[in-house]
């Protein structure tokens, strides 16, 4: 084990001496696909609870049937269905896009925490308590303002601890990056199981630190559900 | 218009169906055990839940599935030569039900705590009165009233197991993305052939929320006579 570490400790952390791996991987797939995710589904998640059909029934589309398949199969839509296509390959842009592991696995993952992230934010909007719209509406706020000011900063609030959930979820979903050849934690665990044959300690070290930024992950979200939260808490004796 | 695969792919459908429901079994069980031991068990099995509840739900599936499936065969190996036992070979599909059952036992146990400690506590206390024993009480007050209250989660829990057999196929299982991947090769469609594999998946999440919409109808018709 103390062998192993000291020979892989380096790739399971950042670098395997030429390109970025493990954690510092996984990180930044989970990064830039929440952040992504994150901006793209405030607005959906308006247009799915907008009482015209034309904006909610696209999302609710869209929202359904990426939450109703594997993301998994996602994945390997992207990655390996896409690009066989005829015009894909003939597209300078395409081809290059889709070649690549790092996009694809990054396409699916935005989309994927997109769509959870969507219904999670709508069921806030929905709960918004009607008292404090029509109240807006009374001082004559206008419907960006009554949204920017009111609406999406007390749902997006309401939304911390699904939302914290879906985080951990996604960290979990981008260990299926390394079937996209991505070198995250869990391609540089099987890459140690395949030198070493000692699949428990290749694959417990991975497994350990993905508990480890799960838990600090999980802990900066009560920290801050503390502050943002605060009125919602039960009043405790 | 499967190109001859059809037979391939619906076997591996039903291989998926079967996993998915012998897994959701599985956690089923563990949950319930590992629920009912940190709320009614003793200091000793409380803990031991919650610590199998905590870092279970902390750890990516996909690593526990190939830690398990790589490690639990290493380890048998070792026990069956320490005791010179013929070799014994565990297959994809025991690894893949054992791997997504004990992952989503750990789900399932914050579920079945979370409706445990939904249900009235005066209930508790209105049968002890009545001079149930305390497995009395479990069996016919706390245990049908915490399924009701179970239900949305299971049906959530049930979906994300659903899903999650996908990842079998990255050990070798011939569940229907393996069985599409396979059909994708032969013909060089792999576009149309994982297509058909996202709506397979497709059709039977549809067809387990319209099941789930059925028991959530049954179990609210009879809280309304109730009421009224």
């Amino acid at each position: 084990m103390i062998e192993t570490l000291q020979q892989y400790g380096q790739a399971y952390l950042w670098t395997d001496g030429f390109r970025f791996t493990g954690v510092a991987v996984t990180l930044m797939l989970l990064v830039v696909s929440l952040l992504i995710g994150f901006i793209i589904s405030i607005p959906l998640s308006i247009a799915r609870t907008s009482s015209k059909k034309y904006f909610s029934y696209p999302v609710w589309l869209f929202s359904y049937l990426f939450r109703g398949t594997p993301l998994y199969v996602q994945l390997l839509i992207f990655y390996s269905g896409v690009y066989t296509l005829d015009f894909v390959r003939d597209s300078d842009f395409l081809s290059w896009f889709f070649r690549s592991g790092y996009y694809c696995t990054l396409l699916a993952l935005i989309l994927n925490t997109c769509a959870y992230t969507t219904e999670i934010f709508a069921g806030a909007i929905r709960e918004t308590d009607k008292g404090e719209i029509e109240a807006a509406k009374a001082y004559g706020f206008s419907n960006w303002k009554l949204y920017t000011q009111i609406i999406m900063p007390s749902a997006l609030r309401r939304s911390m601890p699904s939302y914290s959930n879906e985080v951990i979820l996604m960290l979990h979903a981008t260990s299926l990056a390394f079937t996209a050849t991505v070198p995250d934690i869990l391609k540089i665990a099987r890459d140690v199981n395949s030198a070493t044959y000692q699949p428990f300690i290749a694959f417990g070290i991975a497994a350990i630190i993905y508990l480890i930024i799960s838990l600090v992950l999980v802990s900066l979200f009560r920290q801050s559900e503390k502050k943002w939260l605060k009125h919602l808490q039960p009043l405790s004796n | 218009m499967l190109y001859g695969y059809s037979n391939l792919i619906i076997e591996g459908s039903v291989m998926t169906v079967k996993l998915a429901l012998l897994s959701a079994l599985l956690a089923t069980i563990l949950g319930l055990l590992a629920s009912c031991a940190k709320i009614f068990g003793s200091k000793l099995s409380a803990t031991i839940a919650v610590l199998y509840s905590t870092i279970i739900r902390g750890i990516p599936d996909l690593v526990l599935m190939l830690l398990i499936f790589y490690g639990l065969q290493i380890g048998i190996n070792q026990i069956t030569e320490a005791f010179s036992w013929q070799q014994v070979n565990i297959d994809p599909f025991t690894t893949g039900v054992i791997t997504i059952g004990f992952i989503y036992g750990a789900y399932l146990t914050e579920t079945f705590r979370g409706a445990f400690l939904a249900v009235a506590k005066g209930q508790i206390e209105a049968a002890t009165a009545y001079g149930f024993t305390p497995w009395q009480v479990f069996r016919f007050v706390l245990f049908p009233q915490m399924m009701r209250h179970a239900l949305p989660g299971l049906e959530n829990n049930w979906l994300v197991i659903l899903k999650s057999t996908a990842l079998v196929s990255i050990i070798g299982l011939a569940d229907v993305v393996k069985a599409t991947q396979m059909a994708g090769k032969g013909t060089y469609e792999f576009f149309y052939f994982t297509i058909i594999a996202a709506l397979v998946y497709l059709v039977f999440t549809i067809f387990s929320n319209a099941i789930f919409y059925w028991v959530n109808k049954q179990f609210l018709f009879e809280r309304k006579e109730v009421r009224s």
